[in-house]
């Protein structure tokens, strides 16, 4: 398989180029909480900006038509990305606001439609929810009177599921997981979980933001039914968020965000809605991020997610043995490579995660400290807080060095001094 | 090095032997703090006449910083009168969030001073303040009780 020009990709990114406290190399290990962007991305939205700007499916005028054309053309990249649809494809202002569209669409269903929801049904996530992914849930639970029920977390990071078709019973209504953990690193293997979550008649939602920046995501042959990722940890800008669902649902939800260019028709007692995905579409559209992310896309297919996805199995591989060999340091995830992605959580014994942050950051090392927005699943590791690398495209053997030679370091500094 | 002005010497000793870190029974006061951009928690117990702040003993987890500003806090104001405690506690909260410009007066603050370079580092503000803020919080919740 081909293997990645890194320094090519790396003058890709100008932020990369510049220097961290005291003149140190910026070695950026947090694309798991956001991603850095290429000039080519950065060009995209200053061009729709200084060229294209005005109110895409308004108006009469050319700057309009071309607006539309361009908002367009980011719906029909990211769908072909994904395996989707175009009008399949509903652009949000983050994941978190794409699982919150779901939930409260299944809030607002009337009884009788397959999207209805209360006392008696159930919810199903899992331990190692992002707080994006159970938070929702847990207040269409509480709204609703529907049961929430979880798959616990094994001593290894894996899903346990051993007791899968007692947990998704005939009185499921939806399923929603994780793709991959953005703690542990973990790739849930989904085909049973949304076999069986099928066979009682229920939705199945997958949060694949940590998945689709890195490797390959087909919506249709995971059979799946949702999937709501984040623009800005693939490349793209913020304020830009991907909702997918299969038409035939899309066309019976609910909208949960009305107002403006979802409508049919408007009389001052009621209205009639658009199909999807304009329906789910209100307001404005943040255009300039669609394109944005639109270019995000491009960039990655170019290079390609095979390629990407090996050249992270690489450096996960050489983090995790090479971190394993730092006294009193414990990985939490698994340690082999196998349905795991380019994510490393650890805590070393004696230092909290903060001071160790804090001391890699004054070596120009960036990663992630605390609990990552998933407390119950730091609790189950009895852990207040991990310290979190993940790797991205524009990542060498060099930042994982830089990496291992930091904690190590930070270590002696903490402990041994 | 810019991190030895954060991690002074006498920080890392209070964080590896903290002071009164062992709740002792039946306080005026119990309070509970969290930092939740982090999780770190704090249980602090505040023993006091009304006048006086007879002891403060606390158990928590957390980072070095927060960990050991609270045993610095609990160590300075016991034996204090409550106005005393209040315009100490005053006084560290000006330093930490002066961004450098105050150094702290060592005769009021004691160790505290050395928390004076945490105020460069504005993510870590909230880590040195968890304990005083709990202690604040407990004598505070005191002086009411003994309004009522």
């Amino acid at each position: 398989m081909a293997s990645l020009d890194i320094s090519s990709i790396k003058r890709d990114f100008p932020i990369l180029s510049r220097k961290i406290r005291e003149n140190n190399r910026l070695v950026y290990l947090d694309s798991g909480a956001t991603s850095q962007k290429p000039n080519s991305v950065l060009d995209a939205e200053r061009d729709f900006y200084t060229q294209h700007n005005a109110a895409a499916h308004r108006g009469a005028h050319q700057l309009a038509e071309e607006a539309t054309e361009l908002y367009e053309g980011a719906r029909e990249k990211v769908a072909s990305f994904i395996g989707a649809d175009v009008d399949e494809v509903i652009f949000t202002k983050s994941a978190t606001e794409s699982i919150n569209a779901i939930a409260y669409s299944m809030g607002n269903a009337q009884s009788g439609s397959r999207f209805h929801i209360s006392r008696g049904d159930r919810i199903v996530v899992s331990e190692m929810e992002h707080h994006a992914n159970l938070i929702p849930w847990q207040e269409l639970a509480r709204r609703t009177g529907a049961e929430l029920v979880w798959f616990k977390v094994t001593d290894d990071g894996r899903l346990d599921l051993t007791n899968l078709s007692e947990l998704i019973n005939s009185r499921t209504k939806i399923v929603a997981l994780t793709h991959q953990s953005n703690v542990l690193g973990t790739i849930n293997p989904l085909e049973d979980i949304v076999k069986r979550t099928h066979e009682v008649g229920a939705l199945f939602v997958l949060d694949a933001c940590q998945s689709v920046p890195h490797y390959k995501v087909n919506v249709k042959s995971l059979d799946i039914d949702f999937i709501a990722f984040s623009g800005h940890k693939m490349l793209g800008p913020t304020g830009v968020g991907i909702l997918w669902g299969r038409k035939e649902l899309l066309d019976e939800m609910p909208p949960f965000l009305t107002g403006g260019s979802m409508i049919e028709t408007v009389t001052m007692e009621s209205a009639t809605y658009l199909d999807a995905p304009k329906r789910f579409e209100a307001g404005v559209p943040n255009m300039a991020q669609a394109v944005g992310l639109g270019a995000a896309v491009d960039y990655l297919s170019a290079i390609g997610l095979d390629v990407i996805h090996s050249h992270e199995t690489e450096l996960t591989r050489a983090a995790i043995s090479g971190l394993r060999t730092i006294a009193g340091l414990t990985i939490i995830g698994p340690t082999d490579m196998t349905l795991r992605g380019g994510v490393v959580s650890f805590a070393i014994e004696g230092i909290h995660p903060h001071d160790l942050g804090q001391a890699l950051d004054s070596y120009g090392i960036a990663v992630r400290t605390g609990h990552h927005c998933a407390w119950p699943l730091m609790r189950r590791f009895k852990a207040v807080a991990t310290t979190r690398a993940s790797f991205y495209l524009y990542n060498d053997l060099d930042d994982v060095n830089a990496l291992v030679d930091g904690v190590e370091r930070a270590r002696k500094y903490f402990v041994e001094r | 090095m810019e991190l030895d002005s954060l991690y002074q010497e006498v920080i890392l000793e209070h964080y590896k032997r903290p002071l009164h870190k062992s709740l002792k029974a039946n306080p005026t006061i119990q309070v509970q703090h969290i930092n939740t951009s982090c999780g770190d928690e704090i249980t602090l117990n505040l023993h006091t006449d009304g006048t006086v702040i007879q002891d403060i003993t606390w158990d928590g987890i957390g980072c070095s910083i927060s960990q050991a500003s609270t045993s610095v806090v609990s160590d300075l104001v016991r034996g204090k009168s409550v106005g005393e405690a209040m315009a100490t506690i005053d006084a560290f909260q000006a330093m930490i969030q002066s961004k450098g410009a105050d150094t702290g007066n060592e005769d009021v603050l004691g160790d505290g001073v050395a928390f004076a370079g945490v105020a460069k580092f504005p993510a870590r503000v909230k880590c040195a303040l968890l304990g005083w803020m709990a202690t604040k919080d407990a004598i505070s919740q005191s002086q009411s009780k003994n309004e009522r």
